[in-house]
């Protein structure tokens, strides 16, 4: 039976417009649960990862939260809206028992619109002071003036709502930290945090209890900024979210856009693209190399990684004269044609790699204290991967073969051949490999393609002003550290109405709680760091 | 007249990089003249002198970056900028070993408490430099509601280096500056704070503990 057919016969009041890649299905808030546990439980469809959780300001509607759902076994696509008619005091009922990624995506629309999510075991602000006054990304806000300079106050408290007998929703507090256990804080300013991330972490010995995620030290409100730039404007910033993926973000909103315009690009454009996006892959796997080697003590590599990147950005800084921060992606194309030594270069780098990774097996791969402090720390199972949504080499560390690239292929991807590397150990060694080998098959990739660029156009015409149909469209790419996502909503104006990027981090760092539970604390580097997050996109 | 030029010359140089190379000479020249014209004790001089070429060649930064800048910081530690050759090499962890802050990155509202406290932490004399343009203005989040306009607001910059992100050599350029800033200045009597009593400092510190509670 299909989908749609099990959803008219069990929610008559439910609206369904069918999209050739997705099913869209909007109902009232009030039956999101009931609707949330059939689309969960149900053997035919089994909607078990969410990709994407986006709260919405609808004006005189009211206010909703949209989720994209995917089932990992049959591939059905999902786009759930629903709707919450009261301005004063939006409810909705929590659904992060079933998709764990829910639970920090929730207190993300809590923090930005003010959408209490009932059952939800810890509202508060995510990214926010809990002493900020109003809600950010609703369209009615004014920034207060001043800045607060006052120190942050530590709050052990949280406060979670439930729903007394009458139906009525009611507020409890309760102690995130009890007064008797040994809390230890890290970050925000800490080396091994890879930027500014807090963790408060509950110890018992030398052994993790509890850990409790604090983030929003480089929130910068980029969604937000997004609603009053056009779209041209708008893809300056995504560049700069996960600026070890800038390439590969610049590519899905780009791409975003594109398809709702209904816009055609040669193959020309879809080359470069597609070979860029992997350089970008090469870059970035190479800094977590460095990075994460650091952090565990190995100083050489650190140094080794970092010359080996030097090499990759000497070709990006070629072509689009961007070392960090390219721009090199525009809606209708790419902003100049390739540099004439482009071809040459590349081929020159494919030809030194493959010693460098073999250095690079030698003195880290194979050495035996690596080894020890990477084998068996931080399982992450498979389920909890789906479930927390931890997209990229870190949920195919664990045995989920999630990568966009095979999943729902884009650009020239569905006719190069490469393997999805998948590992099944779970733990951090795992995902620390999958990471190398991913080297090796963007590599391959890079390899069919860079002798096949056709001859066409690098850019298509646009218009000067671009307006975007009125509609909803959502477009993922595999980004260095998972699925990035763009879910665009448009009113026809030359303006988005909501700009929001599915976060490849926000899910990474979710989990931390879970995989180090049970670990020692200095294990909990080795996690932070073979999970790879960049903090900047955690926070946007 | 030419003595003197010469003098400044030797002042604020830097090794096997012409004096003319840099901009800004004419800001530390102004420096020199106001060194000049208040004059100092010959022992004095010759110490701070000393000092300063000390101080000047064995910066050490506090690893501090929030977002893109922070990587470019990295390149520029790492093999091919190398910042070591300048003595810049010993990135400290803890505020309390640094001479200076590099604020590469964004700065937003809930971090600018955070960054100023790590600015309070640190040792007298210390020094702030201002990566990217979102440390200078805000830069491309200037319109955002929680980025801090300018870090300047809340800091005293030395050097302002703008990019979005700067290469690594335009941050080993501006470290140069602040080096030559250093050489210039007079220890005693000026940027070395005299420091304060065993009583007050633990008052500080019961301050400092009891911040949060």
């Amino acid at each position: 039976m299909s989908v749609q057919n099990k959803i008219n016969q069990q929610f008559p009041t439910a609206q369904i417009e069918e999209k050739p890649d997705r099913l869209i299905i909007s109902i009232n808030a009030e039956s999101l649960r009931e609707f949330a546990l059939m689309l969960y439980n149900e053997k035919d469809f089994r909607f078990d990862f969410m990709r994407s959780l986006t709260g919405m300001d609808w004006g005189e509607a009211g206010f909703g939260v949209v989720y994209h759902l995917e089932s990992t076994d049959n591939k059905h696509q999902l786009e759930l809206k629903a709707i919450i008619p009261d301005r004063e005091k939006p409810f909705i009922d929590t659904v992060s028992d079933l998709w764990k990624t829910a639970l920090l995506n929730e207190r993300e629309v809590y923090d930005y619109f003010g959408i209490v999510f009932i059952g939800h075991p810890d509202m508060r602000r995510l990214y926010l002071r809990k002493e900020w006054e109003g809600f950010p990304l609703r369209k009615d806000y004014v920034r207060a003036e001043g800045l607060d300079m006052s120190n942050e106050e530590p709050d052990d408290t949280t406060v979670t709502w439930y729903r007394d007998e009458k139906g009525i929703p009611q507020a409890r507090r309760y102690n995130l930290f009890e007064k008797e256990e040994y809390v230890v804080n890290i970050g925000p300013q800490h080396p091994a945090t890879h930027g500014v991330l807090r963790f408060r972490v509950s110890l018992e010995g030398e052994f993790l209890k509890k850990l409790d995620v604090y983030c929003g030290y480089i929130h910068r409100g980029v969604e937000k900024l997004c609603e009053g730039m056009t779209y041209q404007q708008t893809i300056g910033l995504t560049d700069r979210l996960d600026y070890l993926s800038s390439l590969q973000n610049r590519h899905a909103l780009c791409m975003c856009v594109e398809k709702a315009m209904g816009l055609e690009l040669s193959e020309r454009i879809q080359y470069i693209r597609t070979i860029m996006d992997e350089l970008q892959r090469i870059n970035s796997h190479l800094l977590f190399f460095a990075t994460f080697c650091m952090d565990l003590g190995a100083l050489t590599s650190f140094f080794y990684g970092f010359r080996d990147r030097e090499k990759v950005l000497d070709i990006l800084e070629e072509t689009t004269g961007g070392r960090l921060t390219m721009h090199y992606n525009v809606i209708g194309g790419v902003e100049d044609d390739i540099h004439p030594n482009f071809v040459k270069r590349v081929k020159e780098l494919l030809a030194y790699l493959p010693a460098a990774l073999e250095e690079y097996r030698k003195v880290f791969t194979e050495n035996v204290i690596a080894k020890n402090r990477l084998i068996g720390v931080g399982h992450l199972s498979r389920e909890n991967a789906i479930s927390f949504g931890t997209t990229g080499p870190t949920g195919r560390g664990s045995g989920w073969a999630c990568d966009v690239r095979k999943r729902i292929p884009y650009g020239v991807y569905d006719k190069v051949d490469f393997k999805e590397v998948i590992r099944g150990e779970c733990d951090s060694y795992a995902r620390y490999l999958v990471r190398m080998d991913e080297i090796k098959e963007s590599m391959r990739i890079i390899e069919t393609l860079i002798d096949n660029i056709p001859e066409g156009n690098f850019r298509e015409k646009t218009k000067a002003v671009i307006r975007v149909p009125e509609g909803s469209y959502y477009t993922a790419v595999e980004a260095s550290r998972g699925e990035f996502g763009v879910y665009l909503e448009s009113n026809g104006e030359k303006l988005p109405y909501r700009l929001k990027f599915r976060s490849t981090g926000l899910p990474l760092v979710a989990c931390v709680d879970t995989i180090s539970r049970g670990e020692k604390i200095a294990d909990l580097i080795a996690i932070g760091g073979s999970l790879d997050y960049v903090v900047p996109d955690i926070d946007r | 007249m030419e003595i003197g030029k010469s003098k400044k010359k030797e002042l604020v140089k830097i090794k096997s990089i012409p004096y003319d190379e840099f901009k800004n000479n004419d800001y530390l020249e102004e420096m020199v003249r106001e060194l000049n014209e208040n004059g100092t004790n010959v022992i004095v001089g010759v110490l701070d002198e000393a000092i300063n070429w000390g101080r000047g060649n064995s910066l050490w930064p506090l690893t501090f970056a929030t977002s893109c800048c922070g990587i470019e910081f990295m390149a520029v530690g790492a093999a091919r900028y190398d910042m070591a050759r300048f003595g810049l090499e010993v990135a400290r962890a803890s505020p309390r070993q640094a001479d200076f802050i590099m604020v590469a990155g964004t700065i937003t509202d809930k971090m600018a408490p955070v960054l100023k406290r790590l600015y309070d932490q640190m040792a007298d004399p210390k020094y702030v430099i201002a990566v990217g343009g979102c440390t200078i203005s805000g830069g491309p989040f200037k319109h955002s509601y929680h980025v801090v306009k300018g870090i300047d607001q809340i800091l005293p910059v030395d050097v302002f280096i703008p990019g979005c992100p700067p290469r690594p050599e335009a941050m080993l350029y501006g470290m140069m500056q602040l080096q030559r800033k250093v050489k210039l200045q007079r220890f005693f009597g000026d940027v070395n704070k005299k420091e304060v009593s065993e009583r007050e400092y633990e008052e500080m510190m019961k301050r400092d503990m009891t911040a949060n509670s």
